[in-house]
């Protein structure tokens, strides 16, 4: 048995028969102004990759002609490349393109970068939502047990834990995870996403092994993906667990020292309704930002664990990309993380107002 | 009446600080029959924690000992964490001070009070919605259909208190503790709210221990009066003989209430040394 919440405000009169129409508009109208929100963050998120790509002090056409070009050739060249015209010209220009998913031609692949990222960008996103689901299933927990014990060795330990995630370095403990786990106990599978003579068999889909291999039926490789990936989404997995708990636990704390805890306390309530049901229930609401903003640190790709483990993401791209003066690619990658923070940050925002009575 | 409620002997409570366990309720005596006995002090009297220690709600590193702490013929100290619970609510509950913070935020004001007779009784779905309607009726809550269904944050000061005075009665327990119930309203619904916790409190031949700093309030509220301060008991007595009150604090408060046809010019401040107080 539960008490609905009404649908109307505190100032409820009887149903009139417009009423339900101008909810429809109202919602309608939320969905318009969402739509809007991202459209215009997206701009100003290319507009800002455009000028930075403007701005530094990177040759774009020294970097495709090579410093030995004559200067006619490279003048053809920047012409070709359209970077003789204004720039309000090309940066309309450059929306168009990215907007029809021309990202321009990877200097250092010699590929489209779209393609590139559409290879690249799957590989992290497969680790880090096995990591973040990892540290969202034991961090979340472990900062409440940790809450409700404050001051107890499960308090500590779990403290030192966080501790630990904040202050260990990722690259150490991938190294270590591989010098333990796979040359040792021989538990997890070395660095790459598979191993080498399954190499190529799946064709892709998704981009996602786990799925992919799952489509093309093929559960052989479907474990030994799982095998490679779980190493290296367990150090990421570390990483926002530490955080997550952390956080969890202090907002645990916040919420257990309010007065409608003593009230249920007060009432009988058993401590395991106390806590989850009076003290966690409110916290899901700012939980969810922390998620989606450890989601989002972790989707960025982290360079250090993608090296140790050879994962051929987008970390590992973007900074190749940006040792090698190749622009076209470094500015879709950073769209692509720019986006992925938008589409997040708009998830949660959507998540709030659905769990936050009090944001409806 | 045979047994009082509520058998306070010697009750002392404390806290640790940096210089040392400093108690703040020391050694107090006092029972509670199925009356309405007022607690009136300053602020840092030891009147909450005096209320909190009958429930048994003072955590760690808080400590209370008492020779006697016995509701109903239960020696409450002795109880464990888990057999508190049935005490809780069922038999002793209580009122707090402000219902923007004791209402869970995120939970519908209806499912918060049907919580408290959902771990206290084994009542069908269906008569437990049926008794949280009439509840919401006796706090005098005109829609209850439609305020069941209303988060904390939709309902004003005063319904939130008539809530949470539903809340706490609807297991319908043998004493009442109500913490400062209505220094967080407006004036205009003070009385108002406390008529409906006297009303239901004398209907039901409850106990009712009013912890307040309004002197005038409990006077009007309670039948017995006791005056705290600094963690100790200073004066008890019979509401109607309040004005006849010996001790210097309790004099001391009554001389600094004006009155509407004054004729003092200035009113007296509280002379703490009368009675080597703090």
């Amino acid at each position: 048995m539960s008490f609905e919440p009404t649908t109307e405000p505190a100032s409820a009169t009887p149903a009139l028969p417009g009423q339900k129409g101008r909810r429809a508009l109202k919602t309608a109208g939320s969905f318009v102004w969402f739509v809007v929100t991202i459209a215009l963050t997206f701009l100003g998120l290319l507009a800002i990759t455009f000028f930075i790509g403007r701005v530094i002090p990177i040759d774009p056409v020294l970097a495709v002609v090579g410093d030995r070009a004559t200067p006619a050739v490279y003048e053809a060249a920047r012409i070709e490349m359209g970077l003789d015209r204004p720039l309000p010209v090309q940066f309309l220009d450059y929306v168009t393109d990215v907007l029809t998913g021309d990202f321009g031609m990877s200097v250092s692949t010699g590929r489209p970068v779209i393609s590139d990222l559409a290879r690249v960008f799957p590989a992290t996103l497969e680790m880090a939502t096995i990591g973040i689901l990892m540290g969202i299933a034991i961090g979340v927990p472990m900062g409440v047990v940790a809450a409700a014990r404050q001051g107890s060795w499960v308090d500590q330990t779990i403290r030192v834990f966080g501790l630990l995630g904040y202050s260990v370095p990722a690259f150490w403990l991938g190294l270590v995870g591989l010098a333990v786990f796979y040359a040792r106990l021989r538990w997890a599978s070395g660095p790459g996403r598979l191993d080498i003579f399954y190499d190529g068999l799946v064709p892709p889909v998704t981009g996602l092994m786990l799925v992919d291999t799952l489509i093309a039926g093929d559960y052989d490789i479907f474990w030994n993906a799982l095998d490679h990936l779980i190493l290296p989404a367990s150090v990421l997995g570390f990483f926002s667990l530490a955080y997550i708990a952390r956080m969890t636990r202090s907002f645990m704390l916040d919420q257990l020292s309010q007065e409608f805890v003593t009230t249920a306390r007060v009432k009988g309530v058993p401590e395991r309704v106390v806590i989850w049901r009076h003290a966690f229930y409110p916290i899901r609401i700012q939980l969810i930002t922390v998620i989606g903003l450890s989601y989002a640190a972790l989707l960025e790709g982290s360079v250090m664990v993608e090296t140790v483990f050879s994962w051929p993401g987008i970390g590992n791209y973007l900074t190749t990309a940006l040792l090698n003066a190749d622009m076209n690619a470094v500015l879709g990658a950073t769209l692509v993380i720019g986006a992925v923070f938008i589409f997040i940050n708009k998830i949660s925002d959507v998540l709030y107002r659905v769990l936050d009575p009090r944001a409806r | 009446m045979s047994r009082p409620l509520l058998d306070v002997q010697n009750l002392r409570v404390s806290f640790p600080t940096p210089h040392g366990r400093v108690e703040v309720v020391k050694g107090i005596s006092f029972t509670v029959g199925r009356e309405r006995l007022g607690i009136v002090g300053e602020s840092g009297s030891g009147k909450s924690m005096t209320g909190r220690s009958v429930l048994k709600l003072i955590r760690a590193p808080g400590r209370v000992t008492a020779d006697r702490l016995d509701f109903d013929g239960i020696d409450i100290l002795s109880r464990s964490e888990k057999q508190m619970r049935a005490i809780r609510g069922a038999r002793i509950s209580m009122v707090m001070q402000d219902p923007k913070f004791s209402l869970n935020p995120v939970i519908t004001v209806g499912d918060q009070i049907a919580e408290a007779l959902k771990f206290h009784t084994r009542l069908p779905g269906s008569e437990i919605r049926a008794r949280v309607l009439s509840m919401l009726e006796a706090v005098r809550i005109n829609d209850p259909g439609r305020v069941a269904g209303l988060y904390p944050h939709e309902v004003s000061g005063g319904m939130g208190q008539r809530i949470m005075i539903a809340m706490m009665l609807i297991p319908e327990p043998d004493l009442l503790i109500a913490d400062e119930p209505t220094s967080a309203l407006d004036v205009s619904v003070q009385a108002q709210v406390l008529d409906i916790i006297d009303d239901l409190i004398r209907s039901k031949g409850m106990g009712l221990m009013l912890i307040s700093h309004d002197l005038n309030l409990v006077a009007r509220y309670c039948d017995r009066i006791v005056v705290m301060n600094a963690g100790e008991i200073v004066e008890t007595c019979v509401a109607s003989e309040l004005h006849n009150a010996t001790h210097p604090y309790t004099r001391g408060l009554l001389a600094a209430m004006p009155t509407i046809d004054e004729s003092r010019e200035e009113l007296p401040v509280l002379d703490r040394a009368s009675w080597g107080g703090t």
